[in-house]
């Protein structure tokens, strides 16, 4: 239906953007006066008023319309329909359906409900049909008044152009309008989600609690009990997974790009960067199959091959210990998110360690300093707050990170510093609550909401410190 | 004059040790260089190593017998035609067919598909009720992985899912020449499904693609538009400078926080259908953009002012300018940095987990508003199959997503090198 408005739309557009530009074109031709615009702008001109009002009204429509529908049959329910919540919506919500030609819910109503819910579902259908033909009848209105006036303007005299390009502006800054929409959408669907979750559970309980059990709470049936949502454990796991990617990372990635800018040959430098640009452009789903698979099996049969030679020797508890760590340890997933992470710490790097002018390393070396020493006692002391953001960068990437943790991580939701022990992320949790049977307004569900507003505000005030970092670092050099 | 030759060898002697710090310092270099390449060598040998199997499969001849006592014609669908296929299987191998356990063991070792094959040639002509059909089959996944060398006969008879009687069965069978081993086209052929040997990725490739054509239509043409803005018409003010440092932090957000949104508005509020391409493909338009903007406006950067001082001098106004010199002058920049963002989403897999792509879907999807799955995550649906045949197959669809990503970049490249002008 509004694809085919809009077909129908395009082609009444495009014949007024003919017709328009043919008047324009007879009234100067044969000696007639000399346009201001050429007449493809009148044409354009046209076009656009032939449009955009019915779009606006279409789209108003088409988001409108369905609420309407249930505002206004809300109101007046059949007396047979249930009096409790959440059946009385059920009944509503089945009606629709019944009246889209949907499949309901399988709610068994009694004899008089079902009745009444297929008198219901005519009359929304009667309602809906209604209201799609005013639409419809709107549209076309709104098409031709737009055409019309557009039309009437194309004259020589008219500046068409000028009106063509204060619509094109609009359309430029409606589209860098979007970034800035999409953070509010962001942010207010966060905030407004967690709104509700922290209804039933306190901000300061969720923030401080050292409990996580979001699934017993709902079998238990006690709805809001504050028990089961403490972050703690989850932050400490996050922390702990976030803390072994970067001491992989961070060193790795530093002395690669040092050894990129500063003593890699051109020839090498064409080969290692296009090596590591490959390394990063590996999706994370990949690095969590060869975490899970790979990593994994290797990490523990190592640490249990360990464990049985220090069996029966002086560090027996030990031993015991290893020979019974399992595949989904922290060291596993932070050790692959660290390998994942090399190469945007080292371009990072590198592009920070270049920046250094030149004339320090000159000064170094005219002092006697060898190469080496240059780089550790001048390079990087400049480079230090450059590379210190782009560590935060990484830290914010590792924080934010979700496929090889839920791949590799484990569930159990526990406050240790141990990397051998099984613990979970944020970021797994919000994947587990949100995948699988969920109903949308359960504290369960909620929950993985506000775990993503914490995840947000902690990786958003990192980025702007680290960017904040990158950028002045920047200017001191420019 | 004294004689300095102890300080000259005092200096020898740190010269000498300033000089090993110096080769060691260059050696750790090149070894964080060589653990990067040696970890990316490693992963994907792994993943070859790991996935190549799958390409091949193993299928089986049977002649079949339609007993027209157990079939009803009326209603075809009702009979049990993995029972007459697993008698056949065990008529050609000369076991009692009247011992459960037997028939069990048979019954494992073929896939339903070959029921499938029966019910639907039964279907389409009835008078094969009561005939002899020959079926050509996938083998079960236990066997397949048999007769790939991944199931050894050397392990214990209780830690393996084929037991010494069904080996020995399928040797025979293999003795027989009734196996066959080819190219595993019902990978591309296939939609996910329960058996893995019937499992293949045309739906979720189907699915990719709608979504990566969803994405590509939304991020690439309000990206670049944005990106003229930004950098051709936007005043220097407060607006301008806030709308910047949304689009960098947009970019840093975490991708499953995309996700999230998705789930909340799209979903939520709007009503556009679960696990759709639509809303995947919109979730990753928005993830995409930031990107978008940023490869635009470095392409834009590049196009030297003397174009644009040239075009206004002639009296084009700045919007004409922008769309008919600068923007065609910047497009294989443009086109670059689009392609290589869209490679990158195709990869993304946490934001398709909240919108619901991680739901098993058995067909090709019909549009982009029908149940779909994703190149991506059907390769984490699968990797969380308990059976062993899922394994390999999980590691094919990582290679297949790789060579899409890596035929991606290519083009990205070789437009970047044919169109690239330097000034």
């Amino acid at each position: 239906m509004v694809g085919l408005i809009l077909i129908l739309l395009a082609v009444f557009s495009a014949a007024t953007y003919w017709f328009a530009r043919r008047r324009v074109v007879l009234a100067i031709a044969n000696g007639g006066p000399r346009a201001h615009s050429r007449p493809k702008y009148h044409g354009a001109h046209a076009a656009i008023w032939a449009a955009v009002p019915a779009i606006v009204v279409l789209l108003v429509l088409a988001a409108a319309g369905p609420r309407l529908t249930t505002a206004i049959t809300w109101a007046d329910l059949p007396q047979a329909a249930p009096a409790a919540e959440p059946f009385r919506s059920q009944f509503q919500f089945d009606a629709e359906a019944i009246a889209a030609g949907r499949t309901p819910s399988a709610v068994a109503y009694s004899p008089a409900q079902r009745q009444a819910l297929d008198a219901h579902a005519e009359r929304i259908g009667a309602i809906n049909g209604l209201l799609r033909l005013g639409g419809l009848a709107a549209v076309l209105l709104a098409a031709l008044i737009g055409g019309l006036y557009a039309w009437s303007r194309a004259r020589p005299d008219f500046r068409a152009r000028n009106s063509v390009e204060r619509w094109v502006a609009v359309l430029l800054f409606g589209c860098s309008a979007v970034a800035v929409l999409t953070t509010l959408g962001i942010v207010l669907s966060l905030v407004w989600e967690s709104l509700r979750f922290f209804q039933t559970v306190s901000p300061w309980d969720f923030l401080t609690g050292t409990h996580w059990s979001p699934q017993i709470a709902i079998r238990a049936d006690q709805v809001g009990s504050s028990g089961g949502f403490g972050a703690v454990p989850l932050f400490v796991g996050t922390f702990l997974i976030m803390a072994i990617a970067m001491l992989t990372a961070a060193p790795i990635g530093l002395m690669a790009a040092i050894y990129l800018a500063e003593y890699a040959s051109k020839f090498q430098r064409a080969w290692i960067k296009p090596v590591l640009e490959i390394l990063a452009g590996i999706p994370t789903v990949v690095y969590g199959f060869f975490a899970a698979l790979t990593v994994g099996p290797a990490f523990r049969s190592a640490f249990n091959g360990l464990g049985e030679m220090l069996v029966g020797g002086p560090l027996n508890g030990l031993g015991l210990y290893l020979m019974g760590v399992q595949n989904q340890m922290a060291l596993v997933a932070g050790f692959v998110m660290g390998i994942m992470l090399i190469p945007f710490v080292s371009s990072l790097s590198d592009d920070i360690i270049n920046a250094v002018p030149q004339s320090l390393r000159d000064g170094s070396y005219a002092m006697g300093a060898t190469r080496s020493e240059t780089i550790k006692k001048v390079v990087l002391p400049a480079a230090l707050p450059g590379v210190a953001g782009a560590m935060l960068l990484a830290v914010s990437r590792a924080i934010g990170e979700t496929m090889i943790v839920t791949m590799a991580a484990g569930l159990q939701a526990r406050i240790t510093a141990n990397p051998l022990d099984s613990v979970t992320t944020v970021t797994v949790q919000i994947v587990t609550l949100l995948t699988g049977d969920q109903e949308f307004d359960s504290p369960k569900t909620l929950s993985a909401f506000g775990l993503g507003l914490t995840l947000f505000v902690v990786t958003l005030i990192l980025n702007i410190v680290a960017l904040r970092i990158v950028q002045h670092y920047r200017e001191q050099y420019d | 004059m004294t004689d300095r030759s102890d300080v000259r060898a005092a200096v020898q002697a740190r010269l000498k040790k300033r000089h090993a710090a110096e080769r060691r310092f260059r050696l750790y270099g090149l070894l964080a260089v060589g653990v990067a390449i040696a970890f990316l060598l490693l992963l994907l040998g792994r993943i070859i190593e790991q996935g190549h199997t799958a390409f091949i499969t193993h299928s089986i001849t049977l002649d079949v017998a339609v007993d027209a006592q157990r079939v009803d014609p009326a209603h075809p669908q009702g009979a049990n035609y993995d029972q007459m296929a697993a008698e056949a299987l065990m008529a050609r191998l000369g076991v009692d067919a009247d011992d459960a356990d037997n028939a069990r063991a048979a019954r494992d070792l073929l896939s339903p598909d070959m029921g499938f094959q029966l019910l639907s040639q039964v279907r389409e002509d009835p008078s094969l009720i009561g005939q002899t059909l020959t079926i050509e089959a996938p083998v079960g996944d236990s066997a397949d992985l048999y007769f790939k060398d991944e199931i050894s006969r050397d392990t214990p008879e209780d830690l393996r899912v084929l037991s010494n009687q069904q080996i020995g069965w399928l040797d025979r069978l293999e003795a027989d020449g009734l196996v066959e081993s080819h190219f595993n086209t019902g990978l591309f052929t296939r939609s996910d499904s329960t058996q893995p040997e019937t499992a293949g990725l045309l739906g979720a490739v189907v699915g990719s693609a709608l979504m990566l054509m969803v994405t590509a239509l939304l991020s690439i043409p309000i990206g670049v538009l944005a990106a003229v803005y930004l950098e051709e018409f936007a005043p220097k003010n407060k607006l301008t400078e806030i709308i910047e440092v949304n689009i960098n932090n947009l970019a840093a957000v975490p991708s499953i926080v995309y996700g999230l949104l998705g789930l909340a508005v799209f979903i939520g509020w709007m009503g556009l259908p679960r696990s759709s391409p639509l809303v995947g493909g919109i979730v990753l338009s928005l993830m995409a953009m930031p990107t978008v903007i940023i490869a635009t406006r470095a392409a834009l950067k590049a196009v030297p002012p003397s174009i644009r001082d040239a075009a206004l001098a002639l009296g084009a106004s700045r919007t004409q300018t922008v769309f008919a010199h600068v923007l065609p002058l910047a497009l294989p920049g443009v086109m670059t940095g689009a392609i290589i963002s869209m490679a990158h989403a195709l990869g993304e897999t946490a934001p398709l987990l909240m919108i619901g792509m991680v739901s098993f879907v058995p067909g090709v999807p019909e549009g982009v508003l029908s149940a779909s799955s994703a190149l991506p995550t059907q390769i984490f649906i699968w990797e969380n199959a308990a059976e062993a045949a899922f394994h390999e197959r999980t590691a094919a669809a990582i290679l297949v997503l790789l060579v899409f990503m890596v035929v991606m970049n290519a083009v990205a490249i070789i437009v970047r090198r044919r169109l690239e002008r330097r000034w």
